[in-house]
């Protein structure tokens, strides 16, 4: 499979299949953090501006936190999310599976800054171009890795099409050709979805077909819908 | 057993499961919510692995296999997250883990102190000798900036701050040496390069402005004011320097590990001397706003607190916390 998956195998003996973020998801994520975390001190240099020369120095103490501990604090405390990856939708996880904690988030973001250099993250850039993982420097030491958040699917109770049970018992791979075919067709011209369902045809049930009931296509994407749940 | 009767043998577990983990999610959590999400964790947990083995076994359809993985990613997060217990570890760590980190890294923390002080003390040197070498070090304007600072025939009522303009100095202190120190840590990664280059640079300045103090005969408000807080502020640059040139050693000599491991490492054992650093330069930011500024004590008083701090440092950092594990 061509998917940026990372394997790990935890404790009760199973592997979890790790959807690793890429370099475009993660670039937004940081692009939305930057600007939050601007926002975040140009709100306290509005608060503080009226306090003097205390006000000053509660300014600079904010630009320091806000620009060294913004993206540890919500890692640590938002299940390794920050703002940006929240929207994203990624998280931050150690290399292992476990959740992030203190120490790699801190190693993670004080390494930013060598992965800036020499001038806008080129080294992170050139890191996580040439890594399996899509990991930044910061990424190596701390052992972290950024997965996309997977989110609970549920059964889609809106459905048209009863689900129809494939005759033979299906391998996985061949389960996912159906579904992704049965996805698909929204985005394909009739004929092609035609001809491609065509392909099957000797392998559907023919006599529902014959008596000219449904089209070999309306077939699969039932069967699709079988498969992925609805029974 | 076909996929139906498998889902609905097991839903109801799942569902509890899913159920307790969005509890345990959630940010903001209930008196008695812990207990809900205690009661049967691990059961279904394992429960749930148990399913996911049995439905790739089966080759039952990617949805349900998916659906799973999730929840079992889920609950692993949750299963697995550390205790934090934040204040006794803080506590913990300034009573015996810094030191013995420090004394466990000692060959980094020595190398380190000798890049930092070493080409401090050759410049220092070389400019008590030919004074005007200092220009080619100093920036001229930074020179005469430091010269206008330390004036004894200034004003004095113009150096007597406020105590909110000490605030002000605080935060700047903060910002500017902590935010210092991290960049050197960094910097380490690139095979030590960025750290050593921190180390010496910062030695040299130092050296070489101590240096030009004397040859002018300002020392008694320069060394008045940077008696307090020089034990603790150079200490935090050295560990931060120890710290960085750690994880480049990783880089370069990785020993038994891989590259990728050896870092990882490196970056835990660092990280240690780095909240040390971070420790170390707080107390010095506190310090230089707030003690050293008052120009009402006289230098002596002000010499002996500076000795008094380089003698806590030392005997921190050998005595204490022998014997002690975490």
């Amino acid at each position: 499979m061509l998917d940026t998956t990372r394997e790990v195998e935890v404790p009760e003996g199973i592997t979890l299949s790790l959807p690793v973020a890429s370099l475009v998801s993660r670039s937004l994520a940081f692009l939305i953090d930057q600007v939050i975390s601007w926002l975040l001190i140009f709100v306290a240099i509005q608060i503080f501006q009226f306090l003097g020369r205390f006000g000053d120095g509660m300014i600079l103490i904010s630009i320091f936190v806000i620009q060294w501990f913004y993206p540890v604090l919500f890692e640590v405390f938002y299940n390794g999310q920050t703002l940006g990856k929240k929207v994203v939708g990624v998280m931050v996880i150690n290399d292992d599976g476990t959740p992030i904690d203190w120490s790699s988030s801190i190693v993670r973001n004080l390494l930013r800054v060598a992965d800036f250099l020499p001038f806008f993250y080129a080294f992170g850039f050139i890191s996580m171009m040439f890594s399996r993982d899509f990991k930044r420097l910061g990424d190596f030491a701390a052992g972290t890795l950024v997965v996309h958040k997977m989110e609970q699917i549920e059964k889609d109770q809106k459905i048209a099409l009863d689900g129809l049970a494939p005759k033979v018992p299906l391998t996985l791979e061949e389960q996912s050709a159906i579904i992704g075919f049965a996805e698909r067709t929204s985005r394909m011209s009739n004929s092609r979805v035609n001809e491609l369902a065509g392909y099957l045809g000797p392998w559907l049930d023919q006599e529902k077909i014959k008596q000219g009931a449904e089209s070999s296509a309306v077939q699969l994407t039932r069967i699709a819908k079988w498969l992925r749940g609805h029974a | 057993m076909r996929q139906e009767e498998f889902e609905q043998r097991y839903q109801p577990e799942w569902k509890a499961f899913q159920d307790s983990i969005e509890i345990a999610e959630k940010f903001s959590r209930r008196r008695g919510d812990n207990q809900k999400v205690l009661d049967g964790f691990a059961e279904h947990y394992r429960q749930v692995c148990y399913c996911l083995a049995l439905a790739r076994e089966r080759q039952y359809s990617p949805y349900l296999i998916q659906k799973l993985e999730t929840l079992v990613f889920r609950g692993h997060q949750i299963f697995y997250q550390k205790r934090l217990g934040i204040f006794k570890r803080i506590y913990q760590f300034i009573v015996f883990g810094l030191p013995n980190a420090v004394r466990e890294q000692a060959t980094f923390v020595w190398i380190a102190t000798a890049l930092f002080y070493l080409p401090g003390l050759i410049v220092f040197a070389i400019v008590l000798v030919f004074p005007e070498l200092v220009y080619a070090v100093v920036d001229p304007d930074m020179v005469s900036n430091i010269e206008s600072m330390y004036d004894p025939t200034a004003d004095r009522l113009g150096r007597e701050r406020q105590s909110d303009t000490d605030f002000m100095m605080f935060g700047h202190y903060i910002r500017n040496n902590i935010g210092i120190a991290f960049q050197s840590f960094a910097g380490g990664i690139i095979g030590t390069l960025g750290t050593q280059f921190f180390l010496i640079y910062n030695g040299v300045f130092f050296g070489a402005i101590d240096a030009h103090i004397i040859n002018i005969g300002y020392q008694e408000t320069f060394y008045g004011f940077v008696a307090g807080h020089s034990s603790y502020e150079l200490t935090g640059i050295v560990l931060s320097g120890a710290a960085g040139l750690q994880l480049g050693w990783a880089v370069i000599a990785p020993g038994q590990f891989s590259r990728k491991q050896a870092l990882i490492n490196a970056g835990k054992r660092g990280m240690v001397l780095m909240y040390g650093a971070i420790f170390l330069l707080l107390i010095a930011a506190f310090v230089e706003a707030f003690w050293s500024s008052i120009s009402s004590v006289p230098p002596t008083t002000k010499y002996w607190v500076g000795g008094a701090g380089w003698l806590i440092v030392i005997l921190y950092f050998t005595l204490l916390g022998r014997g002690r594990r975490v």
